[in-house]
């Protein structure tokens, strides 16, 4: 297709309808709520929108499910634990080695992510139970590998069997003595995406690993960075950069992360939370019981990874360490803006379409905004409604049939370790001027009036949104990329970032910026047409007539 | 070292299952409805299971991979999953108008008891089926047998389909079992070229190895019709390519619309291949053309030619029963020593029919059914061998161990040309012979000494 002018410009309400218009009413109906166009924020009343809720069978929905979200996306990325899927072995098979993040165990260290470990489970089991195939499983996977600890996942059957993967885990944990064993009740069939599995997960890593360990590591400006799975690197360059500053990271939830990690993560003296999705609620718990505070960051966008470094500074007030900063700041940036000059010549203007996670959508705005380029359209793929419209609709979220399946674990101020990190006049000088814990205005906010936000985008939807739009870009996942190409129009996946990355921190903006140079300028996608398909009219004739 | 806690020592396992050689039933299931013309497969349960299929045959393909889910919740997996699928099956046929939509059922829907067929009539009954639009719908419980079961019961609903008219069609019914689009290409070329009429299911050519046009259709050009697949029990006869993959579809269009049926190994290699033409030509009753004879003589004048760097090369093979059968013959024949050969697809037979394909040959076979990578890892780490062939998994050992690896199999996650070269049939061989070829010699120009190290090989 023609790369030629393209300024869009469309009426947000047509595109509304044209993408409404093939549904058979009941369908038509549901998804109008899913997709808004977005009001200027100065508006009193700013329309909701419905997130959260059920796929429609048969519609290609983007999502997948809360065991996909808990072994894969959660527990997947640390390394030092060893997972087991409890059920056939499709879950396992699927969920092994196909996310990016990476790890750093070192030579010698333990590290079990290259490893799928399952029950297989065969129907003989599903017709009398597995409960004693899992433990011995568990029991195999200890004496070959002696690990800290083994975390055992449920898949659809188990739940319908009823086997009870935490009477066994405890009773394993008993009986090994020196590791710590402990299940997830992750049937693909709960809830309604993959943001479920996050909250089952977060919630058992918060109840059997944070707290464990008593020794307060060494360093100074503790923090816990939360929500960030290292994706094509993501997290070293945010360690780097933290490193660089004088920041000591105790456990990133959960990239890179080991038992050792999350163990540690109660003597953080703040939360910084990327991914507000997945992780929001142990930021509450972890305030909550150990008295560590939270805030939002976003370390995608090289302005943003500044902004959020000042932030974590200015929660210090430390002036050593505020000065550091800036001088990072002020040594990373002439590389960033060298690199954003010359790549922003050929991307300003260029529009872009984000649809995926429950963060990204929004955090990877702030990187096509820096090379001056438009999202027309974002949404997310399992995000819930605070993450379009920000905390403040949390008190006004109703909790439906399938939210209500998803244990809310409640906590209180731990006797022992709860210690509260600032007063509370440091806290109210900190927010008279201007600072903002627990704060996250959502994607909407960051979106151009008139934009549209579509929740849950699906296959047909995303087809004719390009057909309509001709955006330049468009960003989403595996499934989606190459029906989108197949229109001539580049996709670049924001969850695997094809084989790219990373694109955090100053370097990775860097990275991001050449990556989408290269996908939006490339001459690839001119060659859809055979010089005889252009021009199907014989005009010349033959030397020798 | 990647997988740096396998330990050599080998300990039987009873209950754990460790890098498996094998996956679950319902993506083969969706890769074979891939093959019909015109069809939105459906996975009838919770939608990670589809979500998990469409990634991993879309990064085997690099190629869109349209599928459809009941997305079971809570409710449906309490109460049935039956108004999914009828919500489903409407929502399907009004907005994405596939002919066909192929339903296989998952560990979910299996273990709560969905019955696909009352399903589908009660869907045609409340006219959610639209005219001329057909619903199939294969068992795959994922907790028995594996990715290839699926594969194969999908097939034998797609012959399921067979309205025999009683009057002989003159094509042979070919099913080529799970092999790449261009196998399944290959495989139509040769029955063209011996003057063969066919009808080859599932036909994934033309379908996952779609041109870029910058025109997207869901349904592309290729795969079998419903037409074709009726007609299939008016065949002269059928070949079934794989006693896994492919038989049960054949003996029941012999047992059921009496086609006659000749259950063969896949034709990967020399004499696999022998036996497809030779009993191609003998059911269609035609003369093989000498073309055909042409390109068998350039696979035995290779192989003559480079006898010398293939005997005696000690290989480690995993992957699925039909495949690894073919794979181990053709490897024989070549004085090659397929000295560890692993599927994680259950099958006595598989083991039996392995041991004696390397009978009589200068090594021992260490070979399982229901095996996996895990073991196959162990026994490497005891005895090392030459070369391992297997899919993109094996690429953790092969760098451990620094040992090169052929990559043959599904799933193909980080190389390209699966889906465009085929392995099947002579030229199929071919390509074979020079990608062991590739890695031997390109090891042996790495590791050769200065001193000896030559121009011509």
């Amino acid at each position: 297709m023609a790369k030629t002018s393209k300024a869009v410009r469309f009426d947000p309400a047509d595109i509304k309808e044209e993408l409404l218009k093939k549904y058979p009413p009941k369908v038509a109906r549901k998804r109008a709520k899913q997709i808004m166009i977005n009001e200027a924020q100065e508006s009193e009343t700013p329309p909701e929108i419905v997130a959260n809720v059920r796929t429609i069978p048969g519609i290609i929905t983007m999502r997948g499910c809360t065991y996909a979200g808990c072994k894969g996306v959660i527990m997947g990325p640390t390394r030092d634990i060893v997972n087991i899927t409890h059920g056939p072995i499709g879950c396992g098979f699927y969920s092994w080695l196909t996310r990016r993040n990476q790890t750093d165990a070192g030579e010698t260290g333990e590290n079990y992510m290259t490893y799928c470990l399952s029950t297989d489970m065969q129907d003989q089991d599903i017709i009398f139970g597995g409960e004693k195939k899992l433990a011995a499983a568990i029991q195999e996977a200890y004496d070959l590998f002696h690990p800290k600890g083994i975390c055992i996942f449920a898949t659809c059957p188990v739940g319908l069997i009823g086997d009870d993967i935490h009477a066994v885990a405890r009773k394993m944990k008993e009986k090994l003595g020196d590791c710590n064993v402990f299940a997830f009740s992750c049937e693909g069939y709960k809830g309604v995406s993959q943001s479920a599995g996050h909250h089952i997960a977060n919630n058992q890593v918060f109840t059997h690993l944070v707290g464990e360990n008593q020794t307060p590591p060494e360093g100074e400006y503790k923090i816990n960075l939360l929500g960030e799975y290292n994706i094509g690197g993501d997290g070293f360059e945010i360690d780097r950069v933290l490193r660089k500053c004088g920041i000591t990271n105790i456990a990133t939830f959960s990239g890179n992360s080991t038992y050792a990690q999350f163990a540690s993560a109660q003597h953080a003296d703040l939360s910084a939370v990327m991914c507000h999705r997945s992780i929001n609620y142990v930021a509450d718990m972890l305030e909550t019981k150990y008295g560590i505070p939270w805030i939002k960051v976003n370390f995608i966008g090289a302005e943003a990874t500044a902004k959020s470094l000042r932030k974590i500074g200015q929660y210090f007030g430390d002036k050593a360490l505020m000065d550091r900063i800036e001088a990072v700041i002020a040594e990373e940036m002439p590389e960033v803006e060298a690199v954003a000059a010359d790549v922003r010549s050929r991307t300003e203007g260029k529009t872009a379409m984000l649809f995926v996670g429950g963060s990204r959508a929004h955090h990877y705005n702030e990187l096509f905004q820096e090379m001056g380029m438009k999202t027309l359209s974002a949404g997310y793929e399992f995000g819930h409604r605070d993450d379009y419209e920000g905390r403040e609709v949390i008190p006004h979220l109703t909790v439906d049939a399938d939210s209500r399946n998803i244990e809310e674990i409640e906590v209180e101020a731990d006797e022992k370790l709860y210690r509260a990190r600032k007063t509370p006049e440091e806290i109210k000088a900190l927010e008279d001027a201007g600072y903002k814990f627990k704060h996250y205005d959502g994607l909407n906010s960051d979106m151009d009036k008139g934009s549209i936000i579509i929740d849950d985008l699906n296959q047909y939807e995303a087809e004719k949104l390009v057909e309509l739009l001709k955006p330049d870009i468009f960003c989403a996942g595996i499934k989606e990329k190459y029906s989108i190409q197949k229109l001539g129009v580049p996709m670049k996946q924001l969850h695997s970032y094809d084989s790219g990355g990373p694109y955090a921190g100053f370097k990775g903006a860097i990275n991001f910026y050449k990556e989408i140079d290269r996908l939006v300028n490339s001459k690839v996608w001119s060659y859809m047409k055979a010089p005889w398909q252009e021009n199907p009219e014989l005009t010349a004739t033959f030397v020798w007539e | 070292m990647l997988l740096r806690h396998t330990p050599k020592e080998v300990a039987e396992r009873k209950a754990l299952a460790i890098n498996p050689a094998k996956t679950c039933q319902p993506i083969g299931a969706m890769y074979a409805a891939l093959g019909i013309h015109g069809c939105l497969p459906h996975s009838h349960g919770s939608q990670g299971c589809c979500a998990y299929h469409r990634s991993a045959l879309t990064r085997h393909y690099k190629e869109p991979i349209s599928a459809a889910t009941s997305s079971f919740t809570e409710g449906a997996s309490v109460f049935g999953g039956q108004a999914n699928l009828l919500q489903a099956i409407n929502n399907i046929f009004t907005v994405y108008e596939p002919e066909v939509i192929a339903v296989h059922t998952t560990c979910l829907s299996e273990t709560i008891g969905d019955d696909l067929n009352q399903i589908f009539e009660k869907a045609r009954r409340e006219g959610k089926v639209p005219e001329g639009c057909t619903l199939v719908g294969a068992p795959t419980p994922s907790y028995v047998g594996s990715h290839v079961t699926g594969f194969s019961n999908m097939v034998k609903a797609m012959a399921q389909l067979a309205e025999p008219s009683g009057k002989k069609s003159g094509k042979v019914n070919i099913i080529p079992g799970w092999v790449e689009p261009a196998d399944m290409a290959e495989i139509k070329r040769l029955a063209t070229l011996v003057g063969v009429p066919v009808t080859v299911f599932p036909d994934t050519s033309g379908v996952l190895d779609a041109p870029l046009t910058g025109e997207y259709t869901m349904f592309p050009q290729g795969g079998v019709t419903i037409k074709e697949l009726k007609a299939s029990g008016d065949a002269t006869a059928t070949l079934a390519m794989g006693e896994w993959c492919s038989a049960d579809a054949a003996r029941w269009l012999d047992a059921k619309c009496k086609v006659p049926c000749t259950v063969l190994d896949m034709p990967f290699g020399l004499a696999a291949t022998d036996r497809f033409i030779d009993v191609l030509r003998t059911v269609a009753g035609v003369t093989v053309p000498d073309a055909v004879a042409v390109e068998r003589g350039q696979l035995v004048d290779l192989i003559s030619d480079m006898h010398q760097y293939l005997y005696g090369k000690r290989v480690a093979l995993w992957g699925d029963p039909d495949q690894l059968i073919s794979m181990c013959e053709f490897l024989v024949s070549l004085d090659m020593q397929p000295v560890y050969v692993v599927t994680g697809t259950p099958g006595k037979k598989f083991e039996e029919r392995i041991r004696e394909i390397c009978a009589g040959r200068p090594f021992e076979v260490k070979v399982k059914a229901k095996g996996d990578m895990f073991l196959m890892h162990q026994w490497i780490k005891n005895e090392p061998v030459d070369l391992l062939m297997g899919n993109s998994y094996g690429k953790y050992i092969a760098r451990d161990e620094d040992i090169p690896l052929l990559r043959w199999g599904f799933p193909i996650l980080d190389r390209q040309g699966h889906q465009y070269f085929p392995t099947v049939g002579y030229r199929g061989g071919l390509r074979l012979l020079e990608k062991m070829l590739d890695q031997f010699l390109d090891r042996k120009d790495r590791d050769d000494p200065e001193t000896s190290f030559e121009l011509v090989l």
